[in-house]
């Protein structure tokens, strides 16, 4: 009796000290956030003058909706939705590619099919930043400066996806293509009635990550888009740094910054059960 | 309801040739087991005639057309796969009606004859259920289903019992073909089972290596085999082949004898001797295996009131002359 309960209480402690371990790793992480709120919901002279307060002070409604509708140099509002296009683009149009390309590769046999998953997957060593020079030419010839096409395409070409899904079609049985053929499915009908339902937990798993890629895309619209108008939001906050001798406005830049983070916590909350199914469990 | 013709039908893979020739005439309503050792190319075959995989060779006719060169779905044929393949996204309902959606059938069509399917299998509880909700059995009759379902004018069946367990094997079994029988569909049952094959056949096709050896009602196949091959794998326990020189057959290579047509002898009484090594007593028999002078294993096959041999001693063993089945040098009956 005296044993168990001693492993109670130990297994109790141990309990709590997690917890604080927790806790404490969570403060840590929570508390630049925590000062970026208070930062919004203050005046500027408030940040200005030190002591920095840290705790919110009143302006928070006019700070927000100072920010959203007219911000700096383009309304908050507008960049946010700048970026929503960016991310759903992205995320949408790189899961609708890469699913295409996966299934031609696993499903079909034409000339030069692994030449050609290779050549998809040498780009995987070719992010962005590595081929921005020659991608900013080409988009430039395109006349897709300043446009959605030219934020969202060039992030769209890329391989991990592809990967991914032909990775999962590896492991889908033989047989079951094979049931669909019988059965007397096209290609496409299988693709859509049979592949494509069996995938969305990998799906939604790789909307989650890629959108949150394209989300926090920084170095690519800071290049490609001059106007305002067309700036996404996380480049945005940079552009909201004064220049020479001006006066920042710290509310609205932290009022910014922590509208910034509500999208990508949103789909991460909200898509929680179906990402972590899709990373787990492969569902045959 | 159809016939299904074969004629020579080949298949090679690149440069391997998987299939040397075969041919087949199945009636109308017949059920034709295809026997035979992993690799001899049963699956392969089948697979043509579903239209998986191309003919190399040779013709496939259904109901006297030819379909060589038809896809699947319009052969009028239904398959049943040995992992069953049901989609793990769709409900058994949805599952039994796929095929039936893609060809476009009235909705109220497609219910009623998921329904009716649905009972004959006794599926209906589980109508709305996810196929990773059923147990083997359930699944495997689901898989079925699907192939009811279509009113194909052929069923091919790819080794449909071998993921389940041994009673339940017995069991479906006997259902597949009491359903074949009441559907009066013609079927092509692939196994490599041969209790699987003797109890479920009208006529089986025994393979080897690519080759029928053999085609025929199951017994005529058990007590007439063909060549030497389908003499030691049609049968439990299979055939003891003996030297012909030994027993005085002349012209006989080998001699195939039944371990049932043996019997125990004394030492020197019989027309070979040998040494008991060991004896299965199995209840209501009892199976000798007995090392013969030569070295050939034989197993004599006993019933259970004759005295079983003690262990290393010598016996002899004699059959009636009638019961040999002699092979030449190439495996063929003599
Ligand atoms: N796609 C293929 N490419 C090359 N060889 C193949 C292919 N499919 C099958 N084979 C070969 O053809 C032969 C027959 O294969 P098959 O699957 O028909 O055998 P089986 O009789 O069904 O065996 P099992 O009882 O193990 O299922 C085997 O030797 C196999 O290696
Ligand atoms: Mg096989």
């Amino acid at each position: 009796m005296a044993e168990r309960s001693g492993m109670v209480e130990k297994r109790g402690l141990g309990l709590w000290l997690t917890h604080l371990g927790l806790i404490i790793g969570v403060l840590f992480i929570f508390f630049p956030i925590w000062l970026a709120f208070v930062a919004s919901t203050v005046e500027n002279q408030d940040i200005i003058r030190p002591p920095m307060p840290v705790w919110p002070g009143d302006q928070m409604i006019e700070n927000y909706t100072n920010a959203l509708v007219a911000g700096i140099n383009a309304p908050v509002a507008l960049m946010l939705f700048n970026s929503l296009v960016m991310a759903l683009g992205i995320a949408l149009g790189k899961i609708a590619i890469s699913l295409l390309s996966a299934f031609a590769i696993v499903y079909f046999r034409f000339p030069f099919r692994q030449t050609f998953f290779w050549l998809i997957f040498l780009t995987l060593m070719l992010p962005v930043e590595v081929r921005i020079v020659p991608t900013y030419e080409v988009v430039a010839n395109f006349g897709m400066l300043n446009s959605y096409s030219g934020l969202i395409l060039p992030l769209v070409a890329s391989a991990t996806a592809t990967f991914l899904f032909r990775q999962f079609f590896l492991t889908v049985p033989d047989e079951l293509a094979e049931a669909a053929r019988v059965d007397g499915a096209r290609p496409m009908q299988f693709f859509f009635d049979i592949l494509l339902p069996m995938s969305r937990t990998n799906i939604a798993a790789l909307f989650v990550i890629l959108f949150i890629y394209g989300w926090n895309q920084y170095l690519w619209p800071l290049l490609i888009t001059t106007d305002p108008e067309m700036n996404t939001i996380v480049m945005g906050i940079k552009q909201m740094f004064p220049s020479g001798d001006d006066f920042a406005h710290w509310p609205t830049i932290m009022a910014t910054s922590i509208l910034a983070m509500v999208p990508p916590v949103i789909v991460v909350v909200g898509m929680q059960k179906l990402f972590i199914r899709g990373l787990v469990e492969s569902e045959k | 309801m159809a016939t299904l013709t074969l004629e020579n039908v080949k298949k090679s893979f690149g440069k391997t040739d998987v299939i040397h020739g075969v041919s087949v005439d199945v009636q109308d309503g017949e059920f034709i087991v295809i026997v035979g050792p992993s690799g001899c190319g049963k699956s392969t075959l089948l697979r043509m005639v579903a239209g998986l995989e191309a003919v190399s060779s040779g013709d496939i006719q259904i109901g006297g057309r030819r379909v060589n060169d038809v896809e699947p779905m319009d052969r009028d044929i239904a398959m049943v796969f040995q992992n069953y393949a049901l989609y793990p996204h769709m409900s058994v309902f949805d599952n039994m009606a796929y095929g039936l959606k893609i060809a476009k059938v009235p909705k109220p069509e497609i219910e009623e004859r998921v329904r009716q399917a649905a009972k004959l299998l006794q599926l209906e509880p589980y109508l709305t259920r996810k196929p990773r909700e059923l147990s083997g059995g359930q699944r495997q009759r689901v898989a079925m289903g699907r192939a009811i379902v279509r009113k194909p004018a052929v069923f091919l069946f790819d080794e449909p019992l071998s993921n389940l367990d041994a009673k339940l094997r017995v069991q479906m079994r006997l259902e597949i073909k009491a359903l074949q029988r009441a559907l009066g569909v013609t079927a092509l049952y692939v196994t490599h089972d041969q209790v699987e094959a003797m109890t479920m056949a009208d006529r089986m096709i025994v393979m080897n290596g690519g080759v029928a050896d053999q085609i025929g009602a199951p017994l005529d196949v058990y007590a007439n085999p063909a060549t030497e091959f389908v003499a030691g794998f049609i049968g439990s326990p299979p055939t003891n082949f003996i030297d012909g020189a030994a027993v005085g057959q002349s012209g006989g290579h080998r001699v195939g004898v039944r371990p049932e047509h043996m019997q125990l002898v004394g030492a020197g009484a019989g027309r070979l001797d040998g040494r008991a090594a060991y004896c299965e007593a199995l209840g209501a028999e009892t199976l000798v295996h007995v090392k013969s002078a030569t070295g050939t294993q034989i197993t004599v096959r006993q019933d259970a009131g004759h005295p079983i041999p003690e262990e290393g001693s010598e016996v002899g063993m004699d059959w009636d002359r009638e019961n040999e089945m002699p092979f030449n040098a190439e495996g063929k009956r003599l």
